[in-house]
């Protein structure tokens, strides 16, 4: 990778640019402790001061040959500190943060930060570099969190969605995998699961195999009103889930699969089958034509051609589609509201319900695993892709 | 439009085959589906009655789906749809009503459907009052009341002492948690600003009292978190967002008692209220038979009895309130705890469903748009 070489080399920066820098980050360290302790001024202040002075000490007194030394004895410092302010979890908080001053003291006072930006650079667009990646990651802190929270939650030791002040002091008896063991153990937990185990897989052979076929049927040049019929086929995904659902209802219930099982897949089939289109639709772009010629001309007949050749190159288009199907059949919950009945009750609708009549920390147990299955498929739509990228020689992989 | 038509008329096949089918073996449906509100409730009623009918009844099955809440509007949907797929439903004695004027639930003969009492008491005297519709099988009688938390610092070792310190900021400093209607916090805001208790209908009446009581909920407009489903309200005084507020009585029972939650109720001006079963209209003969047979096992006098051992709402039998014992796991008296009981009836209301059912249009908007302000 061509960003670990060194292009810029490193000097010691002035006092007069290191300190206020790096005092300027414990001031703002210093403003939640300090206002976590009740006086955020003075957290302000005593941040600032004593990260300077941590600067300064580095700077002048150890140097880069005790670099290593100094940083071992930042984190011990800010470990105890943290410890005497906040109990075990400031422990925890302080050797980060001690171990994060050590880096940063010598990353902004010897100059690092330019190591390997070009030498030409202004100090505005140096700032830009590091403020562009700031932001990025605090958009990312924004995606990710709501999702995080959950996580510790759901191994709350009470029944209620709060961080106990066990949780928090990391007593192991504020944690439990209590609502874990209910999941597992509860009937109507299991029905549930069940039902959205035999609900989904079937939607999605459907979703894959109509919807394959339809986006090769489409990819063919010849095949009149193509945009028309794109467009109808893609419908489930645009028009809102509770007018698709509302209509399902009514429709469902005049022909008698309201109810019931058939129904519930057929629907979940009808709003995977855009995902699938779409999917081998763009893999079929990348797809050489002249393959299904050639196949064609060595006596293969279309069906032979179909699986022997043409089937292997979209795969990874078609399992992406069908992951998306699966994933879109698992996770939905108007529809079935809707198209089922108590008897075809899935993981959301038992979730939907549970949240509404008592917000029990076992939704968020079920919320944890269903993140992880969730985040195990999606690094398989990845990895295909790469493979489908590779396949067409898009990248050298 | 031929395949609309061939579809049809397959159904209608399967159907009549079905229908055909069920009548040659047996009388009475082997499977129910019976909606209810899920949670502590739900799982009374499994204990109390659906288990041991299940027990005596072999080979009936039960499927529950937790959708009372919006059980009035999916009742019209399935009307409409025609497509009745729920046999027995838990609402609420107002949603009875409503159900019943619109014709979705069916019309009993409650001397005739339900056990007598064990002194041969027949069933409507029995239960008495608590028949608010020709429609309505009650069961338990709720309250909406009030708890507080019991480790507020800033209260100083004061605790309330009625439903007023509810609009006490200065005493009892903290958020509050109340549901997003008007009912009861109406009632509840009139009485604390000195409206004799039994004026409150009167003056609620007016124009001028509904702005008395608005104003008065203005005071602790900017301190509320208004909730629309019980848990919640349960959930953000467990996690001490707001220090008083209101919720079902059973669900502070079960977050007191069961979940030792630093909570303590406050009785004082709750407001009764009552749930109970109802048939929708229109079940085939078979099913209709079954949710019968079941209703009588389950709305019998030991079976109400025995629902007061899981939950603490008061069995709506006359002849059930000497039958309740302990909790079933804990062993405590449940009596203390009923809304019903005596020592927590001060101030008592009944909710009043006539005067809302002319009133709650009109005072629903208008506590909306105060809601917005």
């Amino acid at each position: 990778m061509s960003d670990t070489v060194v292009i810029t080399e490193t000097k010691t920066l002035p006092y007069s640019f290191t300190l206020p820098v790096v005092g300027g980050a414990g001031a703002f360290f210093g403003l939640f402790v300090g206002t976590a302790q009740g006086s955020g001024l003075l957290g302000v202040v005593i941040g600032f001061v004593l990260c300077a002075a941590l600067a300064w000490v580095a700077l002048s007194l150890a140097g880069v040959k005790n670099e290593k030394g100094f940083k071992w004895g930042c984190i011990a410092l800010f470990l105890v500190a943290g410890f005497l302010v906040g109990g075990a979890p400031g422990l925890v908080l302080g050797g980060l943060f001690g171990w994060f001053l050590g880096w940063f003291i010598y990353w902004i006072g010897r100059g690092r930060y330019r190591m390997f930006l070009p030498p030409y650079l202004t100090g505005g667009q140096v700032l830009w570099h590091y403020s562009f990646r700031v932001i990025c990651g605090a958009i990312f802190v924004f995606l990710i969190t709501p999702i995080l929270v959950v996580m510790p939650l759901s191994f709350n030791a009470e029944n209620f969605f709060t961080f106990t002040p066990e949780m928090l002091s990391f007593d192991p008896a504020g944690y439990s995998l209590r609502h874990y063991r209910d999941f597992f153990s509860s009937a109507e937990w299991q029905q549930a699961l069940r039902n959205s185990l035999m609900i989904a897989p079937v939607a999605t052979l459907l979703a894959v195999g109509f919807g394959t076929l339809a986006a090769i049927g489409l990819s063919q040049p010849h095949v009149p009103f193509r945009q028309a019929i794109m467009a109808i086929l893609i419908s489930p995904m645009i028009v809102p889930l509770i007018i698709s659902a509302a209509g399902m209802y009514f429709f469902y219930s005049r022909i008698g699969l309201q109810g019931t099982y058939v129904g519930v897949v057929l629907a979940h089939a009808a709003l995977g089958i855009p995902f699938v289109i779409i999917t081998v639709t763009a893999t079929l772009v990348g797809f050489d034509r002249s393959l299904t010629r050639a196949a064609a001309n060595m006596g293969a007949n279309p069906v032979t051609t179909f699986f022997r050749v043409q089937m292997p190159l979209i795969l990874p288009g078609v399992i992406s589609g069908g992951l998306f199907a699966f994933i879109t059949s698992f996770d939905e919950v108007v529809v079935v509201l809707f198209v089922g009945s108590a008897n075809q009750q899935t993981l959301p609708w038992q979730m939907f319900t549970g949240l509404r009549e008592q917000i029990s920390p076992t939704i968020l147990a079920v919320a944890t695993i269903l993140v992880g299955i969730s985040i195990v498929l999606l690094t398989t739509v990845e990895l295909l892709r790469r493979r489908s990228e590779r396949l067409r020689g898009l990248s050298p992989g | 439009m031929k395949l609309t038509k061939t579809l049809l008329a397959t159904t209608a096949l399967t159907v009549a085959a079905a229908g055909a089918n069920a009548e040659s073996h047996v009388e009475m449906a082997d499977s129910m589906t019976i909606v209810s509100w899920g949670g502590a409730y739900q799982e009374s009623q499994l204990k109390a009655y659906v288990e041991p009918y299940m027990e005596q009844n072999p080979g009936v099955s039960v499927t529950w789906d937790e959708s009372s809440p919006e059980a009035v509007a999916k009742l019209r949907a399935m009307d409409e749809a025609g497509n009745i797929t729920w046999d027995l439903v838990d609402v609420t004695a107002a949603d009875a009503m409503r159900l019943c004027d619109e014709g979705l639930a069916m019309e009993v003969d409650h001397d005739e459907i339900l056990a007598e009492a064990p002194d041969g008491t027949p069933a409507t005297e029995d239960f008495g009052d608590m028949i608010v519709s020709d429609c309505f099988v009650p069961q338990i009688a709720y309250s909406i009341t009030n708890a507080y938390r019991t480790d507020v610092d800033e209260w100083e070792g004061r605790t309330p002492e009625d439903i007023c310190a509810l609009f006490d900021t200065e005493n009892f400093p903290g958020n509050r948690t109340l549901e997003r209607r008007p009912i009861n916090n109406m009632e509840w805001a009139l009485m604390c600003d000195g409206v004799a208790f039994e004026d409150i209908y009167d003056v609620l009446e007016t124009e001028e009292g509904q702005q008395q009581a608005l104003d008065k909920l203005d005071t602790i407009k900017d301190q509320t978190i208004w909730w629309t489903s019980a848990a919640e309200s349960i959930q953000t005084l467990a996690d001490a967002e707001a220090v008083i507020g209101s919720s079902y009585n059973g669900r502070f029972f079960s977050a007191i008692v069961e979940q030792d939650q630093p909570l303590e109720m406050l009785w004082d001006a709750q407001v009764y209220d009552i749930d109970g079963w109802i048939i929708p209209e229109g079940l085939s003969d078979e099913k209709l038979a079954r949710v019968e047979h079941f209703l009588k096992f389950a709305t019998d006098t030991q079976r109400l009895a025995d629902q007061a051992k899981y939950i603490s709402y008061g069995p709506a039998r006359a002849s059930s309130v000497p039958l309740v014992s302990t909790h079933a796991e804990l062993g405590i008296e449940m009596a203390p705890h009923m809304p019903t009981n005596p020592d927590n009836s001060d101030n008592a209301f009944v909710q009043n469903y006539e005067w809302w059912a002319d009133y709650r249009d009109d005072i629903d908007a208008k506590f909306q748009a105060w809601l917005a302000r």
